[in-house]
């Protein structure tokens, strides 16, 4: 990349252009909260839209820079969202806020990219419809491992167990973390709406430098056609892993915004499951495949289109599920797209005509 | 006795899998596309179902060829206005398509029937059948699931080897732009295959509501789920394999729930599926694809 003053090249523009994008809607925010123009179901939803955007753009990065289908980031961000609950909660009087908060971030990337890594091993062989299926069950063994784990900690160490509370064996000193199917409760509320900006712009950095390295263009190249790069002596496993591995990790990251936004944790289908994981993957499907900034405009409006709607009550998951459908014909149809496409030029060449005359 | 108890209760579970993975398959198999809405027909069917027997009273038989009916007029319609705009589309794209589908049909559902539970009325008016003086009891839906599977196995390999339509669909399923230069119309064989998968899911449905008595609009998701893993276990696109998938998974699924752990058992079924995956990348009985260079 060429930074030159003034004679940005194309690629970094764009990427500023992005960076912008975030800063801006933050200064307005921040503005808007502050004047108290912002209602408090929006408030409420600040964290969770920087959430949803990092995961986001951390799919993208396998579907669209790698090019493999996963369903099962969810369950990436199951393990960051728990791993770091679990140590803030057992640091929670032991380490002050912003440096445990600093730390659970760690913690929650470095399980998550561990886990990613692992599940990458095998996964990676398979292709397709196949390779998604296998990654939303490895999502759905992780919520449902996390759902029958007991975890405490008391004088003698660290106890966990599948079976139930009691079979912990512990002193009577000893503090439960995961309880079970009723999760972690008492997590400190360390997310907010600044510290989950500065992630997503941290997220930004990494994913936007990655695609431009060389790293990151041996993975485009192994997406675009594997034999051909195999064949120029690119490592197809390694790179793949990697790209894997490092969307994994920011989907823990994204985990740990959500779990310290919440004082309970639980892994229920509904943020955890196949579902929340489908759910991401329309948000980078629609804002469009490969398209960082698409995914960060598309998880920012389809997590407000619902609450948009609420006033419609029953009506708004119905007007939800058409929109999504109406949308995805109108971009992806291949009818829509020579429409779309004819119109444009006549309208180029209506423009140009007019200008001759 | 009670591990035979626990094997058949298993296979109950796994026919009624193996009936879903079916339609799941056909479609696969031709259209290429996951159809994630599939698990909601299934639902759809059901509620057919459940209003014409206990809201009109009508028969049951002929509540199941009503419900049947519905659903081909649905499946039909959903290929018609939401899957065949997109074909030639990216498959992520039709991916999400009918995963808009999937949500659209689970909440109409939702604002006809509500969201309280229906009990379902076991529409398989037979005895069980009990064995060694009645330590084994074995459901009457289980038997019936059980032939209606076989049936319909048998009847769909007959239809796609020796009919006209059925060699068509084999066509269309190898190679689209091929079997167009060959005259077979190709949007109306992939139409075809979403009627019969659809009406597949009617039977389904009905069978999954006797064997299973609640029905919400949520009801035909997590079999969906469960059923396409089944399909994807026996080999994608091959009707067979379906059918030994869904059973296998069922027969798992519970052995597992009742003696290794019940919170487990979805984690367990998950599991050997993915270590079956790696040693046969594509199901039991899918067959290899060569790839060309």
């Amino acid at each position: 990349m060429k930074t030159k003053a003034g004679r940005l090249s194309k690629t970094t523009k764009n990427d500023l252009i992005t960076y912008a994008m975030v800063i801006v809607v933050y200064i307005v925010m921040q503005i808007l909260v502050s004047t108290g123009h912002v209602s408090s179901l929006i408030q409420g939803l600040l964290v969770p839209f920087c959430t949803y955007v990092i995961v986001a753009v951390a799919l993208n990065l396998t579907v669209g820079i790698l090019g493999e289908l996963s369903l099962g980031h969810a369950g990436f961000m199951c393990v960051g969202a728990f791993s770091s609950a679990v140590f803030s909660l057992a640091f929670k009087d032991a380490i002050p806020g912003g440096l445990r908060f600093f730390l659970a971030l760690l913690i929650g990337a470095a399980a998550a990219a561990m886990v990613g890594f692992l599940v990458g091993i095998p996964v990676l062989r398979l292709r397709g419809d196949y390779l998604a299926i296998v990654t939303l069950a490895f999502g759905e063994i992780i919520k449902n491992i996390i759902n029958a784990l007991y975890l405490g900690v008391d004088e003698n160490g660290v106890h966990f167990t599948m079976k139930d509370a009691l079979s912990l064996n512990m002193a009577d000193d000893g503090v439960m973390l995961i309880k079970g199917a009723q999760g972690v409760t008492g997590t400190p509320n360390d997310s907010s709406f600044t510290i989950g900006v500065v992630l997503v712009l941290v997220t930004l950095f990494i994913v936007l430098n990655f695609i431009h390295s060389r790293t990151g263009r041996a993975v485009m190249s192994i997406r675009d056609n594997r034999i051909a790069a195999e064949s120029i002596g690119i490592n197809v496993t390694k790179y793949k892993l990697i790209a894997f591995t490092i969307s994994a990790s920011l989907a823990g990251v994204a985990g740990v915004l959500y779990a310290h936004n919440l004082s309970t944790l639980n892994a229920l289908p509904k943020n955890f499951g196949y579902n929340m994981s489908i759910m991401i993957l329309v948000f980078v499907v629609l804002g469009g495949i490969g398209n960082i900034r698409g995914s960060i405009i598309a998880a920012v409006l389809l997590t407000l289109l619902p609450e948009v709607l609420r006033a419609l009550s029953d009506y708004r998951m119905l007007i939800y599920a058409i929109v999504l459908i109406a949308m995805m014909i109108f971009n992806w149809s291949p009818n829509a797209i020579f429409l779309r496409k004819r119109l444009k030029q006549r309208l180029t060449t209506g423009r140009k005509s007019g200008k001759e005359a | 006795m009670s591990f035979a108890a626990h094997l058949i209760n298993g296979i109950s579970l796994g026919s009624v899998y193996a009936l879903i993975a079916l339609g799941y398959t056909m479609v696969y198999g031709i259209a290429k596309m996951l159809n994630f809405a599939h698990g909601d027909v299934i639902m759809i069917g059901g509620y057919v179902v459940f209003v014409t027997v206990s809201g009109m009273g009508l028969n049951p038989l002929a509540a199941i060829i009503i419900s049947m009916a519905a659903c081909t007029i649905l499946g039909v319609t959903i290929e018609r206005v939401a899957y065949r705009p997109l074909r030639g589309a990216s498959p992520l794209a039709v991916l999400i398509t009918a995963i808009g589908v999937s949500y659209l049909l689970q909440n109409i559902a939702l604002l006809v029937f509500g969201s309280d539970t229906k009990a379902f009325t076991n529409v398989v008016a037979l005895p069980n059948l009990e064995l060694f003086d009645g330590q084994l009891v074995i459901k009457s839906v289980t038997i019936v699931t059980v032939i209606v599977n076989i049936i319909i196995m048998v009847g769909l390999t007959l239809f796609v080897k020796k009919t006209k339509i059925g060699r068509a669909m084999t066509a269309v399923s190898e190679d689209q732009g091929a079997a167009q230069l060959m005259g077979i119309n190709v949007n109306g064989t992939i139409a075809v295959t979403f009627a019969i998968g659809s009406s597949l899911a009617a039977i389904a449905g009905v069978l999954l509501c006797s064997a299973y008595p609640a029905l919400t609009p949520y009801t035909g998701s997590m079999p969906g789920i469960k059923a396409f893993v089944a399909a994807v276990f026996g080999g994608i696109g091959s009707i067979p394999g379906a059918f030994i998938g869904g059973i296998l998974l069922g027969v798992i699924e519970n052995l597992s729930k009742a003696y290794i752990s019940s919170q487990l058992s979805d984690a367990i079924v998950f599991s050997i599926l993915i270590i079956v995956l790696l040693v046969k990348p594509t199901g039991l009985l899918g067959r290899k694809i060569q790839e060309k260079v």
